[in-house]
């Protein structure tokens, strides 16, 4: 298995595991919490793939794709934890009601 | 498979992927927030080193200042204001009077 | 009979509870197979990018590839991306809560790690922004730095006086705007949307990352903030 393989494989088990959380956890920071390793685990598997010829330098278009999300990230989750704050405040809680449609 | 990989190359890569997706699965399983953020911050700093083994030290750079850190302190920041945690402060709790106690 | 019916709809509450844990996971399993099987089976060879990139490096204005594709080939995305974080900032701002938090203090040892650090902070985020040119850095970076040292101020609670307070907005504007200007300039002078004249391209890059670094520290310090900072 190639190191590029890997850590492909990974990005992917992370993109994964962060949307199975995003769906199924009722509290806000901890859905943006999972967004944020699902796309931590997207730029892993762009990294992984851009590097995958050995011996040739790593390709530099996903390198300065995967810089441009990472500030794009990190200014939706500023965002998206104001809203959660907001909410908290207007609403009292910041858990997602459970219940099921009658 | 062209390459051959060398021990250290494969105990090492290994470490890093088994760091990653460990973190990754116990900050979503927590359900302590504080925990969970901290569990982030340390999977920050863990991915930087994954993005230099991959060859992509820009983005290792910008990971470990914007990724980890910046978004961790959002996220503490978010939490403070949210009122879960360790604080017992009650000036924090009159300047939210619609809300109820969690 | 009321125990009977009520157990009844806990059970079948506690069933559809199980059906949506397994079909999300069924779902996320599938797509983590599909993708890893995609992966698997990659060619391993690559398009004409890399060769490209590595060809047209010396008509970009500066040696690193990864700021030749940020801030020359691709130099349209990361003005927008600019764009994108100033939004964030006007969204973080117009979202704030209303109340004004009274002027806490902080603990001495914050204060004491604000003043050796600051400079060091400063002389960092200026050698990153330099040696962008020629190795790993940039604007990227250098801003997140010195956004580091604006978190410090910020949770040591210093006051801000009046003239950094009202440069603020010239502060997270001045990014976007000079990246505008050079592409207006570009264009203006009869070349296309930010085609950097040859000679001039590594100096322009350097202006506008420059800008791009300021303006990337005072937007990530007011999306830590959260609301306008008061100054006295």
């Amino acid at each position: 298995m190639n190191s590029f393989l890997l850590y492909a494989l990974v990005g992917i088990v992370l993109l994964g595991m962060g949307l199975y959380r995003l769906v199924m956890d009722p509290h806000l920071v901890k859905k943006i919490l999972a967004l944020n390793i699902s796309g931590a685990g997207v730029f892993l598997f762009l990294v992984a793939v851009a590097d995958r010829i050995p011996g040739a330098a790593p390709d530099p278009v996903p390198h300065a794709m995967v810089l441009t999300g990472i500030v794009v990230g990190v200014s939706a989750t500023a965002v998206a934890l104001s809203l959660a704050c907001r909410i908290k405040e207007n609403n009292g809680t910041t858990e997602l009601s459970k219940n099921e449609p009658e | 498979m062209e390459s051959l990989l060398s021990l250290n190359d494969i105990v090492f890569d290994g470490l890093l992927a088994l760091g990653l997706l460990v973190l990754a699965g116990s900050l979503l399983r927590s359900p302590d927030l504080f925990k969970a953020i901290v569990l982030f911050i340390s999977f920050g700093l863990i991915m930087s080193l994954a993005w230099v083994r991959l060859k992509a030290v820009d983005i290792a750079l910008a990971e470990a200042a914007i990724g980890a850190g910046l978004t961790g302190a959002l996220f503490l920041a978010a939490l403070s204001r949210i009122g879960r945690g360790r604080r017992k402060d009650e000036s924090k709790e009159d300047r939210r009077p619609l809300s109820e106690e969690k | 009979m009321q125990n009977n019916a009520n157990m009844n709809q806990v059970s079948r509450a506690r069933r559809i509870a199980w059906i949506r844990q397994g079909l999300a996971a069924l779902s996320v399993m599938a797509l983590t197979v599909i993708l890893g099987w995609t992966v698997w089976t990659l060619p391993p060879f690559s398009d004409r990018m890399p060769s490209l990139v590595a060809a047209n490096l010396s008509n970009s204005g500066v040696e690193n590839p990864v700021t030749a594709v940020l801030l020359n080939f691709r130099g349209y995305d990361t003005l927008l991306e600019i764009g994108v974080l100033l939004l964030a900032a006007v969204g973080v701002l117009s979202l704030a809560p209303k109340s004004d938090r009274s002027a806490e203090t902080a603990p001495a040892q914050i204060q004491i790690l604000l003043l050796r650090l600051l400079p060091f902070i400063v002389i960092v985020a200026a050698y990153l922004l330099w040696v962008g040119k020629y190795a790993p850095g940039g604007a990227f970076q250098a801003g997140a730095v010195l956004a580091a040292g604006g978190v410090l101020l910020v949770t040591s609670a210093v006051r801000l006086n009046h003239i950094a307070v009202k440069s603020i907005p010239i502060g997270l504007s001045i990014g976007l705007l000079t990246f505008l200007a050079v592409a207006l300039a570009t264009m203006i002078s009869g070349r296309n949307f930010l085609q950097y004249p040859l000679p001039w391209a590594g100096a322009l890059i350097l202006a506008i990352e420059a800008a791009a670094t300021i303006s990337i520290a005072v937007i990530l310090t007011i999306l830590f903030i959260g609301r306008k900072p008061d100054g006295g």
